[in-house]
């Protein structure tokens, strides 16, 4: 059973106005369970528009969205409970923030669900944990938080609501080089520990890189490639022509290969080339 | 949210578009006189034909106009028919106690011509004119209001500023609520109450995020040694062109036909 079905999704913005605009154009795909996709594309090539729709903020234009195997728009009365099988983190998730408290803040997806007490305290706990909330911070008003502690708190009011498939727009945005670093580690944990579905909308290549297994390509609201990371991070040419570029060190690591040193392709992450090179060094006794 | 048209701004090109924003403003009050002066059937053709006119010159969809129409219909329909039972003299059909006479019929007429005629000239003069420019034509219709210490300029620069916030704001608002749906807000069913308190969620990060957009605002202002309107020079200088004169010939041509129908002919209004 696949965890999500698309097919042949469409969505115009401001249809029959002179503002008309085709954001997403016939994408089709399935994503299995445990999945952990990267969807990579230009600003404005529809990332952000196709995630609202897979969990119901944007109805589609046409087209149908299988959350396993139900059409989601079968009952639109229904809708709320797609979104909380379909958790969505939107970009800048930060400013969505408004309760008293981190802890009741986080509580606000569960409680919408209707579970005990007990229950949501529960699910808020072990959010934070997943996010690296200490348990001070949980009583401190989001407010005070600084940003990047306030983008985890975003992010834990919604994987408290404990949803099988996690969407992240752009989680890292403006984030530091370590804190991105650091909340990157801690999704790929909670997909690891969960083996959830997550899908992780970015437009680092170098973090798509270091954490999927699958990648997809969306240009002007078509989807490209749908595939291995490595294998499409190979395919450096065809990125090239629409505005992206593969991670630095694949781009390295290739370099070397077409000079002939015997190295695999696709290699998506330094430690990963360090590994191969020294090896190839120690082969040939310089190391 | 951001369906709500209140008559913003249509860029094209057209007559109308051309016009200096200050002369757009003066006959849109000279015509909004006019048509409350319509005294006779013959007066009010003039208005409308000129009004209609004037919604075709500017180039924007007709379609355009008709939704700002759409806003309004309920008051006309109310409002004429009001006008259509109050009416006095001969009833010319009666039921129980509903009476219609002619001069009902004539008043429901006029106040429908008159509030739609209001509401088009009005539209044409939003969408053919953007926020800037009228607030800029504004600052400079009021500049004599200067000798009574009123401050014209700052006045005109918080309507500039509210203006231009307006659909930042929807924006975000939407983007709020999106973001509490997605986290199982239900803004959509419920009683009165519970509807209000659903928007807790979205009010709160709203007013949060418009205090530090003003807050932002104010800083960049002040980072290019901004200080009120004292000693400011304008980048835009409006200028008045051959067409602004010839289109305010034109409407003082028509004001003279409204007023030589209203005194050549007999009056339908008392
Ligand atoms: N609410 C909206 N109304 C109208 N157009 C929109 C809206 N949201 C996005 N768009 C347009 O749709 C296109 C895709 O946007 P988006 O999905 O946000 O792209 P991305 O997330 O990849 O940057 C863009 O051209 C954008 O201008
Ligand atoms: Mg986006």
């Amino acid at each position: 059973m696949s965890a999500i079905r698309v097919e042949n999704l469409c969505c115009t913005y401001g249809a029959n106005t002179p503002f008309e605009q085709h954001a997403v154009k016939n994408v089709s795909f399935e994503i299995e369970r445990g999945d952990f996709i990267g969807l990579i594309g230009h600003t404005g090539s529809g990332k952000s528009t196709l995630v609202q729709m897979l969990n119901g903020l944007i109805k589609p234009t046409s087209g149908k969205i299988y959350v396993e195997d139900n059409d989601i728009w079968s009952e639109p009365k229904n809708i709320r409970n797609i979104r909380f099988k379909v958790g969505l983190v939107f970009q800048y998730p930060e400013y969505q923030l408004f309760e008293e408290t981190v802890e009741k803040d986080i509580a606000f997806g569960p409680s919408n669900m209707g579970l005990s007490v007990e229950e949501i305290e529960n699910k808020v706990k072990n959010a934070a944990k997943f996010v690296g909330l200490s348990d001070t911070l949980l009583k401190k008003s989001p407010f005070d938080l600084s940003g990047g502690e306030k983008r985890r708190c975003a992010i834990a009011g919604v994987i408290a609501m404990d949803p099988d498939i996690l969407i992240l727009d752009e989680p890292t945005a403006g984030l530091d080089p370590v804190g991105r670093d650091v909340l990157l580690s801690q999704i790929a944990q909670y997909q690891k520990a969960k083996n959830n579905t997550v899908i992780l909308v970015s437009h680092s290549m170098e973090d798509v890189a270091r954490v999927t297994d699958k990648v997809m390509v969306m240009n002007k609201g078509q989807l490209k490639m749908f595939d291995k990371t490595d294998k499409v991070f190979s395919r450096c040419d065809e990125l090239n022509e629409i505005g992206l570029r593969v991670p630095q060190i694949t781009k390295v690591t290739d370099a070397l290969k077409n000079k002939g040193f015997d190295i695999p392709e696709g290699i998506l992450t330094v430690d990963k080339a360090v590994h191969v090179i020294s090896e190839l060094l120690k082969k040939e006794g310089k190391l | 949210m951001r369906d709500i048209a209140f008559g913003q701004y249509y860029p094209t090109k057209s007559i109308i578009h051309s016009m200096d924003p200050r002369v757009k403003l003066i006959l849109l009050v000279a015509f909004l006189v006019l048509t409350f002066c319509t005294l006779n059937y013959a007066a009010l053709a003039l208005v409308v034909a000129c009004v209609a006119s004037i919604v075709l010159l500017s180039k924007v969809p007709v379609k355009m106009y008709f939704k700002s129409l759409k806003m309004i219909v309920v008051i006309v329909l109310i409002t004429s028919a009001l006008n259509l039972f109050y009416g006095t003299g001969e009833p010319l059909w009666e039921w129980g106690f509903i009476k219609i006479t002619l001069s009902g019929i004539n008043n429901a007429v006029f106040v429908a011509a008159r509030i739609i005629s209001l509401i088009l000239i009005s539209s044409a003069l939003t969408f053919t004119t953007s926020p800037t420019d009228l607030t800029d034509a504004l600052e400079r219709l009021m500049k004599p209001l200067t000798v009574f210490h009123v401050k014209v300029h700052e006045i005109a620069m918080m309507m500039t500023i509210a203006l231009r916030f307006v659909p930042l704001l929807l924006e975000e608002t939407d983007k709020i609520m999106a973001a509490q749906k997605a986290r199982g807000a239900d803004m959509e069913s419920g009683n009165l109450v519970q509807r209000i308190k659903a928007l807790v969620p979205v009010l709160i990060p709203l007013f949060v995020s418009a205090f530090r957009r003003a807050y932002e605002l104010a800083v960049a202002m002040e980072c290019r040694c901004y200080q009120g309107g004292q000693g400011r020079t304008r980048m835009k200088i409006l200028t008045l062109h051959k067409s602004d004169y010839i289109c305010t010939f034109i409407v003082i041509l028509i004001i003279v036909g409204v007023v030589l129908c209203n005194v050549l002919l007999p009056h339908t209004l008392r």
